[in-house]
């Protein structure tokens, strides 16, 4: 008699992912789909994509989504939260340029709304897309195809550390930075997202989850390297853990 | 004429059935009215001259009938929540003026990519730039051109008094549903500001398509899940762009063949017809009564539909009259798709905005400045 052990969650369908190989957004579409599962609430949650690779989520995991333009995903989460309220749970998935670039003022006046929305943030420190260029979030000195010899603050400045950030918004009742570089690291990932999740069914404000994530081609690196530069380098520049949850002030 | 309509008798006909009750209010109000009697209960919007009384209205009226009302932090993000909201299935609405129409043509050039039926209503002030913040009619070109990047249409509904902007309302939410594509109502500080007395009624157009499109989480599905996108990219869409080509372009041309409505003023024995949109079609009339009253054989045109426009009409009209005068509060944008439809069978004059009484960015074209004009051409 066999015994299942581990599957693949039935949100996610047979499509091949189109991510590049040594990508983490394969894994965090799993931790999503895995997430939703476990809550029970897949059939009531609706995605909004932004403009990035992890646009590409709504193709493999079998949940209503709307794509959002470039910056504004929290604006299309509020226009549909404002809809059905907690008839639906609404998340965001948002890559470093789209987030904290373009779409920074969406992404801090959702917060300073207090909109009851999950916000999943991408961080992999450069725009994977377009191949490679600078992002607010890449690190000082990091070589990327828009800063060659490597990011200078002086005319570059520094990298945006958008979960402290959060953090200090009243509106905002959970953040923190996660990876998902080892199995460990994917637990506790797990648990913040099933968490960020929670805080929006109690209809408590936003939630805010950033995973470091990693970008082989652009940063030039095999797979195995790039999870080196996570753990060694990355993670020293954003450190991992809860950086608030508390229950809405009133 | 063959082929044009009275939409306001039509409107009212349409709505006979329903309890009428009769106000004196603002344009801008009557376009809240008229969306909160099409069920429109979702509005986006950002402050800004000279239409801040329409997004006021929506703050105060709409938390009393549990509708949503949120002021945005900008123009693209109100118009990224209509997309939202739209997406669920709801009516929703934004409106803004001049500067903030360009800042949401990004945004509406995505929701005409996903066919998100919604209405967005521009109070036009005097551009380009910051320009003014006094009325104007200076972006005719960028409503029936599109506004953003990519080829798009606009329905665009250019009403000229208050009831019409209270029926047009109702109007544009059916034919957004009905086409599953947004539209846009263009008006102008003078309409918004204008009090006239407005029948307060529900209109019944018809029948709709249903929504099963609609964002609702699939266990209200069946478990089939709805992708809503602008992005016709293979392997990451819904849909092929040469599909969604040959699709909205047979919508087009049906809005085209279906949507054209404009309504003629004393135009039976006409030698010379006014061409006139919004507030100035008001002036232009009021110019052409007295020219009447003086003997003379001139009328008024008024496109009501700027998209699609009514060509096959004003071309059927070149060859009854003898020359036309269009009349805009702008240095002449309608004048073009004008020419385009007479085509060179007569005569096409523009009296534009620099006929206004007063050259400080204030002012309008008066009755009298287009009377004078008439006196000359006839």
């Amino acid at each position: 008699m066999s015994k299942v052990v581990a599957g693949k969650p039935a949100q996610i369908n047979d499509r091949q992912f189109m991510w590049c190989p040594g990508c983490h957004y394969g894994i965090i579409t799993r931790l999503i789909a895995e997430t939703l599962e476990e809550l029970g609430v897949a059939g009531k949650t609706i995605g909004v994509s932004p403009v990035g690779c992890s646009l590409a989520m709504h193709e493999y995991l079998t949940l209503d989504f709307a794509d959002a333009l470039h910056g504004r995903a929290p604006a299309v989460a509020t226009g549909i939260k404002r809809v059905h309220h907690g008839d639906a749970l609404v998340f965001t998935v948002q890559g470093d340029g789209d987030l904290c670039a373009i779409g920074m003022g969406d992404a801090m006046n959702a917060a300073v709304r207090g909109e009851n929305i999950t916000m999943i943030f991408l961080n992999n420190a450069n725009y994977g897309t377009t191949g490679g260029q600078l992002a607010p979030t890449s690190l000082v000195g990091q070589v990327t195809s828009t800063t060659p010899d490597g990011r200078d603050p002086q005319r570059a400045g520094y990298p945006v550390h958008m979960a402290e950030l959060m953090a200090t918004m009243r509106g905002v009742v959970y953040a923190a930075r996660c990876a998902v570089n080892t199995a460990a690291n994917f637990t506790r990932a797990r648990k913040a997202l099933k968490t960020a999740f929670q805080k929006q069914i109690e209809g408590q404000g936003l939630s805010f989850v950033e995973i470091l994530s990693a970008c082989p081609p652009n940063w030039h690196k095999s797979p195995t390297d790039a999870l080196a530069w996570i753990a060694e380098t990355m993670i020293r520049e954003y450190p991992l853990g809860e950086l608030k949850n508390v229950a809405r002030v009133e | 004429m063959e082929g044009c309509r009275l939409v306001s008798t039509k409107l009212s006909q349409q709505g006979a059935a329903a309890e009428a009750t009769r106000v004196l209010i603002t344009g801008n109000e009557a376009i809240g009215w008229g969306a909160i009697y099409a069920g429109c209960i979702h509005y986006f919007g950002y402050p800004i001259t000279p239409q801040n009384e329409l997004t006021e209205f929506f703050a105060r009226e709409l938390p009393k009938i549990g509708g949503e009302f949120i002021q945005a932090e900008s123009e693209f993000a109100a118009i990224s929540m209509v997309y939202g909201a739209a997406a669920c299935g709801v009516r929703a609405m934004t409106t803004t003026s001049s500067p903030g129409f360009s800042l949401m043509g990004e945004g509406l050039s995505a929701i005409a990519a996903a066919e998100m039926p919604c209405l967005v209503v521009d109070v036009q002030r005097g551009g380009p730039g910051l320009g003014t913040t006094q009325t104007a009619q200076t972006d005719y070109l960028q409503a029936t051109k599109g506004g953003g990047h990519g080829g798009y249409h606009n329905i665009v509904l250019a009403p000229a008094s208050a009831q019409e902007m209270f029926d047009f309302t109702q109007l544009a939410f059916y034919l957004a549903d009905k086409y599953r594509h947004h539209v846009l109502m263009l008006t102008d500080g003078i309409l918004g500001q204008m009090m006239e007395s407005v029948e307060l009624k529900a209109l019944d157009f018809g029948p709709l398509p249903a929504k099963d499109w609609a964002l609702r989480g699939i266990a209200r599905k069946g478990g089939r899940n709805s992708v809503i996108s602008s992005l016709k990219v293979a392997g990451m869409a819904p849909e092929l762009y040469g599909d969604y080509l040959l699709r909205i372009n047979e919508k087009y041309q049906a809005m085209e063949e279906n949507e054209v409505r404009c309504e003629t003023y004393r135009t039976e024995d006409a030698d010379l017809v006014l061409v006139a949109y919004g507030s100035s079609a008001r002036i232009a009339m009021e110019a052409v009564d007295e020219a009447r009253a003086e003997g003379r054989r001139v009328g008024v045109f008024r496109p009501l539909t700027l998209w699609p426009f009514p060509k096959r009409q004003v071309r059927a009209l070149a060859d009854q009259v003898s020359q036309f005068l269009v009349v805009e509060d702008s240095l002449g944008q309608m004048v073009e798709d004008v020419r385009a439809a007479v085509a060179e069978r007569a005569p096409v004059h523009l009296l534009g905005i620099l006929a206004r009484d007063d050259k400080g960015g204030g002012g309008m074209i008066l009755p009298g400045r287009v009377l004078q004009e008439v006196r000359e051409l006839t």
